[in-house]
């Protein structure tokens, strides 16, 4: 099993690099090559709430992003300072289209999706993705497969 | 990639064409031209997304706040797109129920403002 671990500031900026070391590890290891948008911008989001969950709690404090390969998978691991319940409609079941059309219409707020949002992305692209909460912060890992004739691996 | 910007007015119609990424980083730089346009005056938005190379759920947070945005001054936004992998995002959110998306600038200028 190989291991990369990338903590940074949690800046909007540093979202892109992580996207693109995620994205450069995925593709030589040897996930589907048809597969590399979805685990763009699923780490995107991923990173992408980390970062603001960090900006309210803990500004201080790095992000960190674990990437592990073994044999059959590629597996990302984000992990924040925040506990789950920061956003108030956890879940990855997928969003009520209705609902939020309703919301668009009438909701005060201009610029607010839904809370849990980005999770809800996540779990619409990612077959294989877990989300746990423990003292110390929020995981959420996401899996995809590996074919190791595609790109050599290693 | 940067988040590049270009707007140019077809009638009573404004089209912002987007191209780079848009994400965390650079969706306030879109949400303050969009916000821009309807503080103009513009309220009949087509945003000309085929080439946009990234789109995160931030950006949709932008399109969506420029939708209500229009809509509360009885305007409208509509989207170009083609692009399967931005459409994606569209389609897993259910956004694709609420964005009148099109193939062309000139199928967005075709169709009704609504």
């Amino acid at each position: 099993m190989a291991t990369v671990d990338v903590t940074f500031t949690p800046l909007p900026a540093h979202v892109r690099t992580a996207r693109l070391v995620a994205l450069a590890m995925a593709r030589r290891v040897g996930v589907a090559e048809d597969t590399l948008d979805e685990v763009r911008l699923a780490v995107g989001e991923a990173c992408s709430r980390a970062v603001g969950v960090h900006t309210n709690r803990a500004p201080e404090t790095p992000v960190r992003m674990r990437l592990c390969d073994d044999d059959s998978r590629f597996t990302v691991e984000v992990t924040d300072v925040g506990p789950l319940e920061d956003d108030p409609e956890p879940g990855l079941s997928s969003l009520d289209a209705a609902r939020l059309a309703a919301t668009v219409g009438t909701d005060g707020s201009l610029d607010a999706l839904p809370p849990g949002f980005g999770l809800v992305v996540i779990g619409g692209l990612v077959e294989e993705v877990l989300v746990t909460s423990d003292p110390a912060g929020t995981h959420v890992t996401m899996a995809w497969p590996i074919s190791r004739t595609g790109n050599g691996g290693g | 990639m940067d988040l590049t910007l270009s707007t140019k007015v077809e009638g009573d119609r404004t089209v912002v064409g987007v191209g780079g990424e848009i994400d965390v980083y650079t969706a306030p730089k879109l949400r303050e031209h969009l916000i821009d346009l309807v503080s103009g005056g513009s309220y009949h938005l087509i945003i000309d997304m085929e080439n946009v190379d990234f789109l995160d759920s931030t950006g949709l947070g932008v399109l969506v706040g420029g939708l209500k945005r229009v809509r509360s001054h009885e305007g409208s936004l509509h989207l170009v797109c083609t692009q399967d992998r931005i459409l994606k995002i569209f389609r897993i959110t259910g956004l694709t129920k609420v964005f009148p998306i099109h193939e062309s600038v000139d199928d967005a200028l075709a169709a009704a403002p609504e």
